[in-house]
């Protein structure tokens, strides 16, 4: 019983067929000769694919982890008595950060901080932000106002309110909107490739340039197959968190 | 127990609580009765500081309420409320024990605690205490939230209309429960509601308020008696008046002591209204009464309710 279950379960299988294709792509070799007759070298060699998903990983975490730390704080802050004027304005601010194309963020960014991995991670930064605060103030203003009124009435300091009341009760609905930043994220990320930074995107833009239609096969099953992978790990994280909340 | 000493409260140019002054004796339950909008809750929630005063001053226990951080004060006062806010993440157990943990006591004290109260409110503690609030039923909800509101054995509980969302069955159960616990522990409550009914079969006093002020205080009987104006004469009621008579009156005071009668007695402290509901179902114009031990000591007939 317990077996089945964790064999039907589908991290397990697009984890495999993930884990497989980055390690060792090469045994496509033969079909894909097959299929692009003539395009020599048919597998991309410039860098490991495994060196592209750590880098593109690192990327998407630290942009993410800063996005949710900010975005969160930001969303505590509106919702707090001190902060509630401010509300518009953050609000207002983080859907002109997601109107900005993320190609436009890079060619801003990049004559301020340079080629490579910065520009990348301020993009995704500032393009993560905005599902993160809509989602995490929605979150915290959907704690029913009676629960709010008995933990201040019982006498729980407004820090208590907020880490063993308001934060634990909108955990899924911040939860939610983490996943929907990160998902977009790793999509994202893979333009960071035109400004230099290695990401899964590299092998694509380089197919493009160099009409190499494999490379961009390569890169972009392996990314669709990262951004799938993530949004099933965070859709258990999730009914984990349903199922210790009751 | 509780000062209110001429405290006003306005929101801009509304004032909703009018130079009220208010004392409540230690071991009353004492309720704010009134229609909506009349600055009952508010009264209520300036108590715990819920709502700052504007003017005059609110004493618990001697200590005027700024003097404490509103943390600390509340901490001693117990606070149930209509939407009874039970924490949803939390077991049962958890929430019954959130005051206790507040104030540190240690684990075993605040189990005992927990296990004491829900035998207090008749819920099993194996069965409920690690259950989740969406598990329980709206009665057992609410028990859990009066339970909650007792854990740390406050002086003071204030509730604001506990009972108003509950059917009437469990309603009244729920009334019989507190009357119960509040005879035993003999707890000061305030209590607010708009229901006559439940104000009659609860308060030890009633004020009632309109506008922002009190316009009559008094015990159940005496304000159904002499009701000191038009308003409360309107807000208690013409219909029915009688009958509300009979569910606040006594049968101790009309009892023929020494004659007896026939059938299961009637407990002493019974109201008339019960005596007469006893009365028609048995089809008798005579019942015999006991005292707390059970022995009879007399009888009250039909024409005793009246008199």
């Amino acid at each position: 019983m317990r077996a089945g279950r964790f064999l039907a379960n589908p991290v397990l299988w697009v984890g495999l067929l993930f884990a497989a294709l980055l390690l060792r792509m090469d045994v496509l070799q033969p079909l894909l000769r097959l299929g692009f007759p003539g395009v020599e070298p048919v597998i991309y060699d410039r860098d490991s694919f495994l060196a592209l998903f750590l880098s593109q990983l690192g990327l998407v975490a630290v942009a993410s982890l800063a996005a949710s730390l900010v975005g969160i704080a930001l969303a505590v802050f509106v919702t707090r008595p001190a902060g509630r004027d401010f509300r518009a304005m953050v609000d207002a601010l983080a859907t002109v950060g997601q109107t900005f194309p993320p190609a436009a963020v890079l060619a801003i960014a990049v004559p301020m901080v340079g080629f490579g991995a910065r520009p990348t991670v301020i993009a995704l930064f500032l393009y993560g932000l905005l599902p993160i605060i809509e989602n995490a103030v929605a979150g915290l203003e959907g704690v029913p106002h009676g629960v709010r009124e008995a933990a201040e009435g019982m006498g729980l300091s407004s820090w208590q309110r907020l880490y063993q009341v308001d934060l634990p009760l909108a955990a899924p609905v911040i939860l939610a909107g983490i996943r929907v930043s990160v998902t977009i994220a790793i999509g994202t990320a893979t333009i960071g490739s035109t400004v230099g930074a290695l990401t899964l995107g590299t092998p694509i833009f380089d197919g493009l340039v160099a009409n190499k239609l494999p490379f961009v096969l390569e890169g972009a099953v392996l990314v669709a197959l990262f951004a799938i992978l993530t949004d099933l790990l965070f859709a258990r994280l999730d009914r984990w968190l349903h199922r210790t909340a009751g | 127990m509780i000062e209110i000493d001429q405290v006003s409260k306005s929101y801009g140019e509304r004032r909703v609580v009018d130079r009220l002054s208010l004392s409540v004796g230690a071991g009353e339950l004492c309720v704010l009765l009134g229609s909506s909008g009349c600055g009952k809750s508010t009264t209520l929630r300036m108590i715990n500081r819920l709502i700052p005063t504007d003017r005059g001053s609110i004493r618990v226990g001697g200590d005027d309420v700024t003097s404490i951080p509103a943390e600390l004060l509340r901490r001693r006062i117990g606070y149930a409320i209509q939407s009874i806010g039970l924490f949803p993440h939390w077991t049962v157990e958890d929430n019954i024990a959130t005051v206790p943990r507040l104030l540190k006591w240690p684990t075993a004290r605040v189990r005992d605690r927990v296990s004491e109260l829900l035998e207090m409110f008749r819920l099993d503690p194996a069965t409920y205490r690690g259950k989740h609030p969406h598990q329980l039923s709206g009665g057992e909800q609410q028990r859990v939230g009066v339970a909650r509101a007792l854990a740390a054995d406050p002086e003071l509980l204030l509730m604001d209309e506990p009972f108003a969302a509950v059917d009437p069955i469990t309603r009244d159960a729920l009334q019989a429960e507190l009357a119960h616990i509040h005879r035993t522990t003999g707890k000061t409550i305030v209590f607010v509601t708009h229901d006559i009914e439940e104000a009659l079969r609860l308060a030890t006093r009633i004020a009632i308020m309109d506008s922002g002020r009190i316009v009559q205080l008094g015990t159940p009987l005496n304000i159904l008696e002499h009701p000191a104006n038009d308003f409360v004469r309107e807000f208690v009621g013409h219909q029915g008046l009688g009958l509300k008579l009979l569910s606040v009156r006594k049968i101790a005071d009309r009892l023929r002591f020494g004659e007896t009668a026939e059938g299961e007695p009637l407990g002493l402290n019974a109201s008339l209204g019960e005596a007469l509901s006893a009365m028609t179902t048995r089809h008798t114009d005579r019942l015999a009464v006991s005292d707390a031990k059970g022995r009879r000591i007399g009888v009250i007939t039909l024409g005793d309710l009246v008199r």
